[in-house]
């Protein structure tokens, strides 16, 4: 009888290691220390909001963030956090700024399609956090079919930006047809409006008849990847059609 | 401690009644273990989180009324799946849970395959016997296939879908990438169906390199490809100084003359950069290749090699005995033989030469080679296996000269060395070898690449879908690649057709490239006599298109010879290009296309027939299409345009007959020319 105590004694160990290593292999690598040399007392954007990868990709450009002081005046040698939703990683996570106020990273998007909301933060003097929150866009199967519609069908009309590949027609155009970000209008078009006039044309809801009909170029299931991409990159966004990924709902429903 | 322990051993087992009370206890508690392990275990924790996250929403009745307890299962045995996913993942189908961000209960995003016909572990790898969260998800002792990461998700698609798929860019990017990139040369990659890739990079010939160039480019060339060309498609073998002067010293000293190389032209090569500049913009050779101007950009195509310091690499004679005739020195070579006179091959010689980069090999003396340098680098040219790539006198190709990559999709974790720190998955390891290919070993001899990020996880992308199950599947349930067409023109058009490399630009029956209009139905597409124009003085049909079709110089014999073929071999057998005439309609019918043409269809917006009030630049220019077309091509355009060409942009309208035919009597009168110069006066 007096055997049986130190295997149970073992199996304790036994699994308290085990948990031990799970909880260690799970553990990440401690970061370099960074330690500011000056405070601001905000941030703003640089570059690298609102744009647009597939899910689980880096996004194309960095994101650049910018610390200024109180009067507007960059702030070198700040020290900047990134966070974001389960999923998302920064490279790197955080930095100080460098001599011209800003910080540089490379973000690299969750594995769902939506929107996913950045946070980047800083202290000021007194240790209290400000903090500039950024969007980014992720597309599913659906929204990347959408895309890759859009810039063969719909782009050259709808987007009024000309790069030197591809000119755009937006300005030819005697009526000037809704850029897809616009979501101030779009939002307010159910997908049943949407669908209507790709498939029958501007004049299906007494618009304009240079939006031709593509209900018989496109497939259904075409029309309704691009409305999936068009709701995806609509701005202000549009919020029934996708779920957006922020730090608040990081916790998982067991903690 | 130890008396402690005694007296606790004392109090529990002193007597027999205690001790059969205590043993008792302990047995009662080893009973529980089994039932408690399943009460606590996570799916059904997951499910009571599941329950208590759509108590309160709207949709609540309808959610509980689907919602069923217990263990989930999708059972495929053709896939050989089984997947428990769905115990956890209980609102994956649940259309009404767009909002819900958290996990596990977001419902699955909108794909073109129902989770019950094809399971979960399909796309997602995992374990999908597994009920818990580790064990499904992560690799285990046990266990070696983890969750696949969503940027290489697309590898799951391509295990089925053979050929290019929409919808998956960065598959298909990665297959693209691996026939361009030349991976495909050293690294056998069959295709489930039995197709080997082949690669499209075209790496020229280095037999008589000494004709084109010099042995100090050679050899910058050899130690830093990039610093030449930041676009060069060439690796960095990372050579040392001996290596790179013996290899360059063998590749010189192996090099054999051609006859037309050397022969100077009579005119010397002129300094005249206007004339040059413009020269090089007429003939469009920025269609397919790219300079670097002078904020740093690059501006042109990539089909040809990067231009900006090609003086400094070619020797003046070979440049021009090139121009002249390309495929003299490089029979497969995809540029054009532009038939340039012998003033327009010194112009753009010259213009050529000036794009030279006094830095590039400043400060670099090469010692006369010595026979053993020679043969030193002989053997490292066998080693290195340049001769994969490149075709080299005296050098056989290496047959499988790199690992083959049929399958490297599900190479097992156990027969991988990984780097220290690096995490152990197979698409992690793929990823990193291309990244860092020599930083795994000593002595290895895959070159260093210049892939960005978005590259590698393409290429990683499409080396997991080679992988077992895509060569295991049911035929049944794959879906074909088109397969590839080697298209070739018969005859003396089409020795023609390849010397100008219409194929480079143009598709036809399948083959070619992308750059340029499909011309498989080309001659009942147009009217003969405006072909013969076009080939001779090609002009703009696409106001906004940067490339264009250049002139070539063709003889009346030659423009005569490719027209009379075209208009022979391609011709649709729906498309009777003479059962409509070119003139003769009735004004009435006319007037009512005109009506269309501006009402109905609104065709204005991408095309231009008025040059004074339509603007449309999407559309080819239709000012002079009734010169241009058949009436019966439009007429069938008009009816169902992707019937002709596939994927064009042009949408089909279903028109009446009588629309079609009224549309086409408006745009054939458009003859050009005469309406336009009246418009003016």
């Amino acid at each position: 009888m007096i055997g049986r105590s130190p295997s149970i004694l073992a199996l304790f160990a036994a699994a308290l290691a085990m948990s031990l290593a799970v909880g260690c292999s799970h553990k990440t690598p401690p970061a370099t220390l960074l330690n500011p040399t000056a405070f601001g007392a905000a941030i703003v954007e640089s570059s690298g909001g609102k744009q647009i990868t597939q899910t689980g990709t880096t996004l194309p450009q960095p994101l650049i963030v910018q610390v200024n002081d109180g009067q507007g005046t960059a702030v070198p040698g700040a020290l900047v956090e990134f966070s974001g939703a389960p999923g998302v990683t920064f490279e790197p996570a955080k930095g100080v700024t460098d001599s011209s106020g800003q910080v540089t990273t490379n973000v690299t998007l969750g594995g769902m399609a939506g929107r996913f909301r950045l946070i980047a933060s800083s202290t000021d003097k007194t240790g209290k956090q400000f903090a500039l929150t950024v969007d980014e866009i992720a597309l599913g199967y659906e929204q990347t079919l959408g895309r890759q519609l859009n810039d063969q069908y719909c782009e050259r009309c709808h987007n009024p930006e000309s790069t030197v590949e591809r000119v755009s027609n937006f300005d030819n155009l005697e009526i000037k047809p809704h850029p897809f970000t616009e979501g101030d209008t779009l939002n307010k078009l159910s997908d049943a409006d949407l669908t209507a006039i790709i498939s029958h044309g501007g004049p299906a809801l007494n618009k304009s008849a240079l939006m031709p009909a593509w209900g018989n170029t496109l497939s259904k299931s075409d029309i309704q990847a691009l409305i999936s991409y068009i709701r995806a990159i609509s701005d202000p966004p549009n919020r029934s059609a996708s779920p957006v990924y922020a730090k608040s709902y990081s916790k998982p429903p067991s903690d | 401690m130890k008396t402690t322990f005694k007296s606790l051993a004392h109090k529990l087992f002193g007597d027999s009644v205690r001790a059969f009370g205590a043993v008792s206890l302990l047995f009662l508690i080893s009973l529980a273990i089994a039932p408690a392990k399943n009460y606590f275990s996570e799916w059904r924790h997951y499910q009571h989180g599941y329950l208590k996250m759509i108590h309160n929403r709207s949709d609540a009745v309808t959610l509980q009324r689907h919602f069923q307890g217990g263990i989930h299962q999708i059972w495929l045995p053709d896939l050989g799946v089984v997947d428990r996913c769905t115990s956890c993942h209980v609102g994956l189908k649940e259309a009404s849970l767009n909002d819900v961000s958290q996990q596990p209960f977001r419902k699955h995003p909108p794909i073109p395959h129902q989770i019950d016909q094809f399971g979960c572990t399909v796309c997602h790898r995992g374990q999908g016997v597994a009920t818990t969260v580790v064990e499904a998800h992560s690799s285990t002792l046990a266990w070696e296939q983890p969750i696949l990461p969503a940027k290489y998700i697309e590898s799951s698609c391509g295990e089925c879908h053979r050929g290019p798929l929409p919808g998956a860019p960065r598959l298909n990017e990665g297959r693209h990438l691996l026939s361009r990139s030349g991976c495909v040369h050293c690294h056998t990659v069959k295709l489930a169906d039995g197709k080997i890739l082949k690669a499209t990079d075209n790496p020229p010939s280095l037999s008589h390199i000494a004709d084109k160039t010099t042995r100090e480019w050679v050899y910058g060339w050899l130690k830093d490809p990039q610093a030449y060309a930041a676009t060069a498609t060439m690796p960095n073998f990372k050579l040392s100084d001996d290596d790179a002067r013996d290899m360059s010293a063998f590749l010189i000293a192996n090099s054999t003359s051609l006859p037309g190389d050397t022969a100077t032209v009579s005119a010397k090569a002129s300094s005249d950069p206007a004339a040059g500049a413009s020269l090089y913009g007429e003939s469009f050779c920025s269609s397919c290749h790219a300079v670097q101007n002078a904020a740093g950009n690059l501006v042109g195509g990539d089909v040809g090699p990067e231009l900006t310091r090609v003086g400094s690499k070619v020797k003046p004679e070979w440049l021009q005995a090139w121009l002249r005739n390309p495929r003299v020195y490089h029979a497969e070579t995809a540029m054009p033989h532009y038939r340039l006179s012998d003033p327009e091959v010194a112009t753009l010689s010259g213009f050529l030469l000036a794009k030279a980069d006094s830095d590039l090999l400043a400060n670099l003396h090469l010692e006369a080679a010595t026979a053993e340098q020679i043969a030193h680098g002989k053997r490292l040219i066998s080693d290195y296996g340049c001769a994969s790539c490149h075709e080299i006198a005296g050098i056989k190709r290496p047959e499988n000269f790199a690992p083959e990559l049929s399958r490297i999709g599900s190479k097992p974790v156990t027969q991988l060395v990984f780097l220290p720190g690096m995490p152990r998955t197979l698409p992690e390891y793929i990823a990193t070898k291309i990244k860092q290919p020599r930083a795994f070993g000593q002595g290895l001899k895959m070159p260093q690449y210049t892939f960005t990020g978005q590259q590698i996880d393409s290429l990683a992308t499409a080396l997991l879908a080679s992988n077992d199950r895509s060569f295991t599947l049911p035929p049944a349930l794959t879906v074909a690649s088109k397969p590839d067409s080697d298209y070739q023109p018969a005859g003396k058009a089409g020795k023609l057709m390849t010397d100008l490399a219409c194929f480079s630009c143009h598709r036809i029956n399948g083959h070619g490239g992308d750059m340029a209009p499909d011309l498989t139905w080309e001659g009942s597409s147009v009217q003969r006599q405006w072909l013969v124009e076009f080939l001779k003085n090609p002009n703009t049909l696409r106001p906004a298109l940067i490339r264009r079709m250049p002139r070539f110089n063709l003889t009346d014999g030659e423009v005569n010879e490719i027209t009379d073929y075209m208009m022979t071999a391609y011709q649709n057998p729906s498309v009777d290009r003479d059962s409509m005439p070119l003139s003769g309609y009735p004004q009435g019918q006319v007037e009512l296309g005109k009506q269309l043409f501006y009402g109905k269809y609104a065709c204005q917006g991408c095309h231009i027939v008025d040059t004074r009030t339509d603007k449309g630049y999407i559309g080819p220019t239709l000012t002079k299409v009734g010169s241009r077309l058949t009436a019966a091509w439009i007429f069938q355009w008009m009816r169902n345009p992707q019937a002709l060409r596939p994927g064009t942009t042009e949408p089909n309208r279903t028109m009446s007959e009588e629309d079609a035919q009224a549309l086409t009597a408006f745009l054939i009168s458009q003859k050009g020319g005469g309406k336009t110069e009246v418009a003016k006066k």
